[in-house]
């Protein structure tokens, strides 16, 4: 660590002003906060500076996606040999062959976004902007593992530079970019993003054994709303299943436990709001009782928590609608726009079967009115407190 | 105007600023910001895009001049209602004439050539030109403004189909054996169809515009 240190500070005139390399000056200040707790001091007023900056605020994010990670590497192992007939591959068998199908996309995601951000922080001399540690994490869980790369890298791509650049930069975007990422490829590559083969590696080249599906629960309900079926035949039934994961989906949203955790790590350090969290969950809960009142068809009849283990929900409730930069900034706006999302979500999934996965639309659609709701709740607050200035008077 | 003045020559260089000027420093779509819904609407394809660029420079071009020829003659209370007969009664001639000659593309223009009419480009230029000055500049500035809303149409009908139909013109540029349904590598795009596509790329001519004039930036 000391010899790093005594590197860093013997190259550092080069990159300040009037040094050789001035132009990479952000470059080098993102090394050098990333590998070192800044020691910039404040020096007029009274500031209190904690050494927690936004670069390990992302990091503690980061680590809570690693259960999630870890686990869907193994899950994309399990799928795979399920589906090509061997059902009893060792755990090692299944978490190596997933962890060199996962790898690839990391590494593409990660590249492709921080070299728009190094490029972009370069031309505008700003510091580089460390938001992308998370998305960049955020993108491959959120993916088919047999997506093609170089459409995680179009998706990636546009979700850095349309969805957070144009707006800019980290802190500006208005949509969370691994959602932007996401929905782009959803609407432009549609078979590579839906129906019951992208889930699982090798099946889009024929590798699965006769008669194996790899239909997600979300597609199995979706189907059914579509032929007017009175039961959802599950193809990966149970509900233990799919609290545990071991069912094909997306790589990192399988499993509610390994989320579960990250969403401990996220609350204990207060990274996360457990507002968002808790009315997520319960938007969604309570949709669900809705539609079982209403009970027209088969996937409104089923248990309402089924809602909050199958596809992106818990996922996108514990990773995706905290987001501190998208979400709504108020403590009662964070109620409203948790609920909300929950209860869009679960009613785009049931009504809409054209469009499973109703956590990515609910959460886009909510980023967007998250402003006016946290205006609402403002302007309420400054009306009930004139309200009682005029009572007092 | 009681002076006697020298004849002006038809493309004077004040004239022909009146026509070149709303390409780019003027540009009714990228810098007005008018005429947005039509680009969205028709642009999925170059052709529907040309053809429409093409009704839309005509109507401009005929309406401001008739107005402008009448102009001394409409009550300035009833104007908007004598500038609607005039535009309306073009755009049905416009209409008539596609269904002749280019049935194929007047259906997929459908309602579109018909709301020409509310374009607001047309109103535009009719309210703020041509109720002011004579019928050749007046002519000349509603042509200039058609050509310049048909240049973004191009542009926008140009990428939107090559991306996500992998044609122009309905003719393939992209060879069908890149598909990976052919065994290649490549996949059409088909956000570029979606409407939502075309206003983030109305959004980026936009971009690319300003980037070239700095002048039009807005200031902070």
């Amino acid at each position: 660590m000391k010899v790093l240190r005594n590197w860093i500070d013997k190259i550092k005139p080069n990159f300040e002003k009037g040094g050789k390399f001035e132009k990479l000056h952000s470059t080098f200040d993102a090394f050098e906060t990333f590998l070192f707790v800044p020691n910039t001091v404040t020096r007029n007023g009274s500031h209190i500076r904690d050494a927690v900056d936004l670069k390990r605020v992302m990091a503690v994010v980061v680590l809570a996606l690693l259960p999630a990670l870890l686990f869907g590497m193994y899950n994309t192992g399990l799928q795979h040999f399920r589906a090509v007939g061997m059902p009893d591959a060792s755990f090692w068998t299944c978490f190596g062959f997933g962890f060199w199908k996962v790898l690839p996309i990391i590494i593409v995601s990660y590249v492709v976004g921080l070299g728009i951000e190094f490029i972009s922080a370069q031309i505008r001399h700003h510091e580089v902007n460390e938001g992308f540690l998370v998305s960049g994490m955020l993108i491959p869980l959120v993916m088919p593992v047999d997506v093609p790369l170089w459409m995680v890298a179009l998706g990636t791509a546009f979700a850095v530079i349309i969805g957070k650049e144009v707006f800019g930069g980290t802190g500006m975007n208005v949509f969370n970019p691994a959602l932007m990422a996401r929905a782009f490829i959803f609407f432009a590559y549609t078979p590579y993003m839906s129906g019951d083969k992208v889930w699982t590696a090798g099946l889009l080249q024929g590798q699965g054994v006769d008669g194996y599906s790899g239909a997600t629960p979300l597609t199995d309900a979706a189907g059914a709303v579509l032929n007017g079926a009175s039961e959802i035949t599950w193809t990966h039934p149970g509900p233990l299943n799919w609290f545990l994961g071991t069912i094909p989906g997306s790589i990192g949203e399988t499993s509610t436990v390994a989320i579960l955790i990250g969403a401990v790590i996220l609350l204990w350090t207060g990274v996360a709001s457990w507002r968002i969290m808790l009315s997520v969950f319960a938007g969604g809960y309570l949709m669900g009782l809705l539609f079982n009142l209403i009970g027209l068809n088969a996937y409104m009849n089923i248990p309402a928590y089924y809602h909050l283990i199958i596809g992106g929900f818990a996922f996108g409730a514990v990773f995706m609608a905290t987001d501190p930069v998208t979400g709504a900034q108020t403590n009662t706006g964070k109620f409203i726009y948790g609920f909300l999302i929950g209860a869009m979500a679960v009613l785009i999934r049931v009504v809409n079967p054209g469009y499973p996965e109703g956590m990515m639309l609910s959460i886009l659609l909510m980023n967007a009115v998250a402003p006016l709701i946290d205006y609402y709740v403002v302007q309420a607050n400054i009306r009930r407190r004139n309200k009682r200035l005029s009572a007092a008077k | 105007m009681s002076e006697v003045k020298e004849k002006e020559p038809l493309f004077s260089a004040k004239n022909l600023k009146l026509l070149t000027n709303p390409f780019s420093q003027e540009n009714p779509i990228a810098v007005q910001i008018l005429g947005i819904c039509s680009a969205l609407a028709v642009t999925a394809k170059l052709k529907p895009a040309f053809v429409m660029a093409l009704s839309v420079m005509v109507v401009t071009g005929f309406s401001s001049m008739i107005i402008s020829l009448i102009r001394k003659g409409i009550p300035s209370r009833i104007r908007i209602i004598v500038q609607l007969v005039v535009v309306a009664a073009l755009v049905i001639l416009v209409d008539q004439i596609l269904k002749a000659y280019v049935y194929d593309v007047s259906k997929q223009l459908s309602v579109f050539v018909g709301l020409i009419i509310t374009n607001c480009i047309i109103m535009g230029r009719i309210e703020a030109f041509a109720l002011g000055n004579k019928p050749w500049p007046s002519f000349l500035d509603g042509i200039g403004n058609g050509i310049g809303y048909g240049i973004v149409l191009i542009i926008l009908g140009f990428f939107r189909e090559l991306l996500g139909a992998g044609t122009l013109w309905g003719y393939r540029i992209i060879p069908e054996s890149w598909y990976v349904a052919n065994g290649g590598f490549y996949e059409n795009n088909a956000l570029m169809l979606l409407p939502p596509m075309a206003l983030i790329g109305v959004g980026l001519i936009i971009w690319v515009h300003r980037s070239f004039n700095k002048n039009l930036i807005e200031k902070k």
